[in-house]
């Protein structure tokens, strides 16, 4: 079973991002379990979604403490709340940010991906520019660093579930998500220490 | 079809799939995406039905006994204080023998306000003659509707399908949606034996003096004595037709179990994830019995179960004050004319919401097995003290 945590922001989209990935991973013939953090959310505050994917039917129905890898909508969050908390070692970070991964100061023992998912919000007008919806573009570079995950899942299905999940722009959230795929920024050194 | 979907949505669903006629309905968290999606399915035109926004819970479930009585299927849904503030008609329906079908989201009762989950809402309604169903999924959630009219239709009680706030009813998960033809030919089009008639104009709910209402309070008994048989029938025909069956109680791995959990509501899930690893390290001493209907109480067949174990341990997420958890209560009283019985543990957690987790279950099993006898009449689980 791989266990999912994502951070975000109220009204960024992580907790549809959490639902888009596990239809990507349904359609994949995965079981998959997603939920968000119960209770009431307020827009601009710290949110997180869960996601356990695995073969056999998901049981266990509680929240995600020992998350296996961690999604960060927003970079602000790094440093309003420890995001790596019960994060396994080895797990990966994918991180909205404009910097490279060995930038962002992480411990050794994780492993650091970063995608510019904001600059590829705002060009293709996903959301307004002051808060543009980067949920979309991040789960492309997701589909990208699944590649070294014991459980993958294609763009093809990522794009899938975009058409299925997402309401509106459709094309031009598909068009984030496959530009953020390539341009997803990888540190490579540690991918193959771990 | 397979389709990735909430606990809350998987009611709107079942009803759907049921083809229920008339849903009044009062929005309340944790249970506003169910009225919610049923709305945009009468809109929509996929449900042909009459959908009441009315103004309270209260009128909620009046709209629905005048829907019932003038011969519609009659769904609705509800949570915490909405079951509360609809007390009186909940009485009103069960009394009134009317086949409602509605879908409580377990949440906790104020104060302290909270919508997060416990089953003392659903819990304190246990008394008032409705059927009660606890699902551990939303594929349950879904099925338990449909076989839910299926029951109610033939026993004229109304049934109440529970499920746990936020842990079921804002999950996403993946659930197997029932083919509608098939689901019409498990549950036909609702003919109700005694409806109101323009033709032949009666009054319902008036006056009945002692001469004659102990025995109608004595037919909703026999109606329930009646449930256990229908409710085995309906899973049955389930299963037949829809490939799907849950029994109303389910022993899970008890074998060769000499310690037995009972659980109800997704702690059951959890408690099975935690059993599939101890079997798998072969350790096979300890099942499961989880409680899926609790009203009525399935004493006879709870009874058959636990007899084989040498240890009980009841998991309630609910309590009752100056007694103890109330599944714990049913069970031993269970018991009550039985010349043994097995030892119980009563364990009480999961209040307010607080999340249960695989360890909390590991430590019940621990304490179980390595006390003879519990300390203490209740023993509370993940409590700060």
């Amino acid at each position: 079973m791989i266990e999912i945590r994502f951070h975000g922001r109220g009204g960024q989209g992580a907790v549809v991002a959490s639902e888009i990935l596990a239809n990507a991973f349904f359609f994949e013939d995965n079981s998959v379990q997603t939920f968000p953090e119960f209770g009431v959310e307020r827009r601009g505050a710290p949110v997180a979604a869960y996601l356990r994917i695995d073969k056999s039917q998901v049981l266990v129905r509680c929240k995600i403490y020992e998350p296996d890898h961690i999604i960060v909508l927003d970079p602000t969050l790094l440093n309003a709340v420890d995001v790596t908390v019960g994060l396994k070692p080895g797990g990966w970070i994918l991180v909205n940010s404009n910097h490279k991964p060995d930038e962002l100061g992480f411990p050794s023992k994780f492993r650091v991906a970063t995608i510019d998912a904001t600059s590829l919000a705002i060009k293709y007008h996903l959301g307004p520019r002051t808060s543009p919806i980067v949920n979309t573009a991040i789960l492309g570079a997701f589909s990208n660093i699944s590649q070294f995950m014991p459980i993958k899942v294609s763009m093809k299905s990522i794009c899938g579930a975009i058409k299925k999940k997402v309401p509106i722009q459709r094309e031009n959230n598909i068009k984030a998500a496959k530009e953020a795929y390539n341009m997803v920024i990888i540190d490579k050194e540690l991918c193959k220490a771990k | 079809m397979k389709e990735v979907t909430t606990g809350n949505h998987a009611v709107s669903y079942g009803a759907m799939l049921s083809r229920a006629q008339v849903i009044a309905a009062y929005p309340i968290t944790p249970q506003t995406q169910i009225v919610e999606l049923l709305s945009n399915f009468c809109a929509t035109g996929k449900l042909k039905a009459k959908f009441l926004k009315v103004e309270s819970e209260h009128s909620v479930m009046a709209a629905s006994i005048g829907a019932s009585l003038a011969g519609a299927r009659a769904f609705t849904a509800t949570s915490g204080q909405g079951l509360a503030l609809m007390h009186e008609m909940i009485h009103w329906a069960a009394n009134g023998r009317l086949p409602i079908v509605m879908a409580d989201v377990n949440r906790s009762m104020a104060p302290g306000w909270s919508i997060w989950t416990d089953q003392n809402d659903s819990l304190s309604q246990r008394d008032t003659g409705w059927i009660q169903l606890y699902c551990e999924s939303s594929q349950e959630v879904t099925d338990s509707i449909i076989q839910g009219f299926k029951i109610a239709e033939k026993v004229y009680l109304p049934v109440m399908v529970i499920l746990d706030a936020f842990v079921l009813s804002h999950t996403s998960e993946v659930i197997d949606l029932p083919d509608i033809k098939l689901v019409d030919k498990y549950l036909p089009p609702f003919k109700a034996r005694d409806m109101m008639d323009m033709k032949n104009p009666r009054a319902f709910g008036g006056l009945v003096t002692p001469d004659f209402n102990f025995e109608l309070k004595y037919k909703i008994q026999e109606a329930m004595n009646q449930t256990i048989p229908v409710a085995k029938w309906a899973d049955r025909e389930f299963k037949r037709i829809l490939g799907r069956s849950y029994g109303i109680i389910e022993a899970y791995k008890c074998e060769k179990a000499d310690t037995i959990l009972v659980t109800s509501g997704t702690i059951t899930s959890t408690s099975r994830y935690v059993i599939n690893q101890l079997h798998a390290q072969g350790k096979k001493n300890v099942g499961i019995l989880k409680i899926r209907m609790f009203r009525p109480f399935p004493a006879k067949e709870v009874v058959a179960v636990l007899s084989k174990a040498k240890k009980v341990a009841v998991i309630d997420r609910n309590i009752g004050y100056g007694v103890g958890g109330i599944f714990c209560q049913e069970v031993k009283a269970a018991f009550g004319n039985e010349k043994k019985h097995p030892e119980f543990f009563n364990f009480i957690t999961g209040i307010g919401g607080r999340d249960v987790t695989p360890k909390d279950i590991q430590g019940i099993i621990d304490y179980t097995e390595t006390h003879k006898k519990p300390k203490e009449d209740i023993i509370w689980v993940g409590l700060r003290k």
